[in-house]
């Protein structure tokens, strides 16, 4: 794994922002969807796709890609957005979300958009399906380069199904196996810690015999070095834990769980009118792009 | 008549019976042999399965998930996604009666090549009661998209089954059962998915029994008595609850007054509901379903149970004759 130049996290910062303004627009337009996450998730995404992953994205069916499982689908504006980005299709496919007849649904389907590995929404069985995937990569070639990066939510977590997915994954020493968990602490009903505790976190995942490791999610060398250690790990699965800012890189949104299934024209209105909230979103992060690009110069 | 493709020693004292399952077994070993992509997976129920015979011959093809059966479903999907050609078993009454919304979303909707073997399925799993016994599974899989329904009414059949299943690119369901039932077919006879299959036919019926599974035998005992007392019966067998063999109701719609179903399962939602739904809709005629009648199975001998929930031969000659007036 290389190591990251100051050009490099330039490049990638600026590309997470050009990301996140695609969220903004696409949610806008939707006029429904989920904010927070995608938002949170960005940086994350951006150095998968524009960094880590082997992928064509001219060739979606690339058998020997790295495979990313989305495990928490209602992020799926990030996804989508990143894909665009990235060539998969072309970015003004981004306005049809949601929409009658688009191949952007409102949670991920497979079989409608090309770089989509799973149907997802119902919370909880990403991660088994990724350790089929790494299970089937392992008995059809045992020296086989391939990653699978499972991207689950911190509330996603409550469900049993994960417990059940981690124990096999544990049991059969999953080395291919890279699991991202997106900690920003909130779900729809309000902060993880009062729905439902999960801490000591990181203690439980190493219980199930995990290599854990956690890092500021928007930090992109703390990440890149997280994923190049967890590639680097042959006895055991790994999951890197991703402090992430619900909503990161709009100051207004950040942190409020009201903002998880909520598009901007339909947020809490206490900071931001309404009316005002795409508008005021894009100028933030586009005064953060220029800040990028001017620290960079300098 | 009897179908000329049917065991001779059926209905005669010579006749023998297997567990279904034990075809599940067999086949899934021959369909391993046949295709290196075909992988097993078990929930802590490898024997009871018969999935034991290929994890012997296959152990790398083997996965043990443990106790997890919603794992276990969205895991299959995982390994389909990669080539491999999975087939999950478990009790019915946990997969996909645990398992429903992983099933659905992430093999039906995904169109995953996942094959799922409901194993112990019908109230004949017997002394270990109504919560082991899965009389919903035929609901809940026809439901899905994408979803092919297997009902086999023996061993030979589930052998097919298994075999066919593997071949197949997409979703199966395949209904097994516990206990030892008549073995009606031979190893030879014909078994198209998608196409109903005689079993008993006799000139002018005046009623056609659709039956699926393992209620075939209970089928011919009730025809053949019903024939001899003067009311022409046709027995027809559907291993395929989906897609139906509309060609086969309708041509059966047009012979006989009475159209009857027979399944070991509820039937709201089953088998006769799925007959009766394209009847209804399609060619008017009166169908008779049998099945167990909106309740909850209990401990017993299969056959005694058969009787409670009156589905045995002499409950379906009652119907019949009662529906006949």
């Amino acid at each position: 794994m290389k190591h990251l130049s100051s050009a490099d996290l330039t490049r990638l910062e600026l590309q997470a922002n050009e990301i996140r303004q695609s969220i903004i627009e696409m949610l806008f337009e939707a006029k429904s969807g989920h904010t927070a996450g995608p938002l949170g998730m960005a940086d994350v995404f951006t150095l998968l796709y524009f960094e880590i992953l082997a992928h064509r994205p001219t060739e979606p069916e690339w058998s020997e890609r790295d495979r990313v499982v989305l495990s928490n689908g209602h992020i799926c504006p990030v996804l989508y957005a990143t894909l665009a980005h990235a060539g998969y299709f072309p970015t003004e496919e981004l306005m049809t979300l949601r929409k009658f007849g688009s191949r952007l649904q409102g949670h991920p389907h497979r079989q409608a958009l090309p770089g989509v590995e799973t149907s997802s929404g119902p919370l909880g069985s990403g991660l088994s399906q990724a350790v089929g995937m790494a299970l089937a990569d392992r008995i059809n070639n045992p020296y086989s380069a391939k990653n699978v990066y499972c991207l689950l939510g911190d509330g996603e977590i409550n469900e049993g199904q994960i417990w059940e997915a981690l124990l096999l994954a544990g049991k059969e020493k999953l080395n291919n196996l890279i699991v991202i968990i997106d900690r920003n602490g909130i779900q729809i009903d309000g902060y993880t810690k009062d729905v439902m505790p999960l801490e000591p976190l990181a203690s439980k995942l190493e219980s199930f015999n995990f290599d854990v490791q956690s890092v500021d999610g928007h930090n992109m060398r703390s990440l890149h070095d997280a994923i190049g250690k967890a590639q680097s790990i042959y006895s055991q699965p790994s999951v890197i834990i991703a402090h992430t800012i619900a909503s990161k890189g709009v100051d207004v949104f950040e942190r409020d769980f009201r903002w998880h299934g909520n598009p901007p024209g339909k947020g809490p209105e206490d900071r931001v009118p309404r009316s005002e909230q795409a508008k005021v979103a894009l100028e933030k992060l586009r005064t953060l792009s220029g800040a990028i690009s001017k620290n960079n110069i300098v | 008549m009897l179908s000329s493709h049917l065991d001779a020693t059926l209905c005669t004292a010579d006749q023998t019976s297997m567990a279904n399952r034990d075809g599940y077994g067999s086949g899934l070993l021959e369909a391993g042999k046949r295709d290196s992509a075909v992988v097993a997976l078990a929930a802590d129920l490898t024997e009871s399965t018969r999935t034991n015979i290929f994890a012997d011959e296959f152990p790398e093809r083997f996965i043990q998930v443990g106790i997890s059966e919603q794992n276990m479903a969205s895991v299959a999907s995982g390994m389909a996604a990669m080539g491999k050609v999975p087939f999950m078993a478990s009790y019915a009454m946990f997969s996909p009666g645990r398992n429903w919304e992983q099933i659905r979303t992430t093999i039906a909707y995904n169109d995953a090549n996942v094959k799922i073997v409901g194993a112990h399925a019908g109230i004949s799993v017997g002394p270990d009661g109504a919560t082991h016994q899965a009389i919903e599974d035929i609901a809940l899989m026809r439901v899905l998209p994408n979803m092919i329904v297997l009902a086999p009414c023996d061993v030979h059949e589930a052998r097919k089954a298994t075999v066919w299943a593997a071949q197949h690119e997409g979703p199966v369901y395949i209904r097994v059962g516990r206990s030892a039932t008549p073995v009606v077919t031979t190893p030879e006879s014909p078994f198209m998915v998608g196409e109903a299959m005689p079993l008993f036919q006799v000139d002018n019926p005046v009623v056609t029994i659709f039956v699926t599974g393992t209620m075939s035998y209970e089928a011919l005992v009730a025809a053949k008595y019903l024939t001899e007392k003067g009311i022409a019966t046709n027995v027809t067998h559907m291993a395929t609850i989906k897609p139906l063999d509309t060609e086969a109701l309708q041509a059966a719609a047009k012979q006989s007054a009475l159209l009857v179903t027979l399944e070991e399962h509820q039937m709201i939602g089953g088998f006769g509901g799925a007959v009766a739904e394209y009847i209804a809709s399609e060619t008017p005629v009166r169908v008779l379903r049998i099945g167990i009648d909106d309740r909850f199975g209990q401990s017993g001998e299969p056959a005694e149970l058969l009787r409670e929930y009156e589905i045995d031969s002499q409950s379906v000659i009652r119907k019949i004759e009662k529906a006949l007036g």
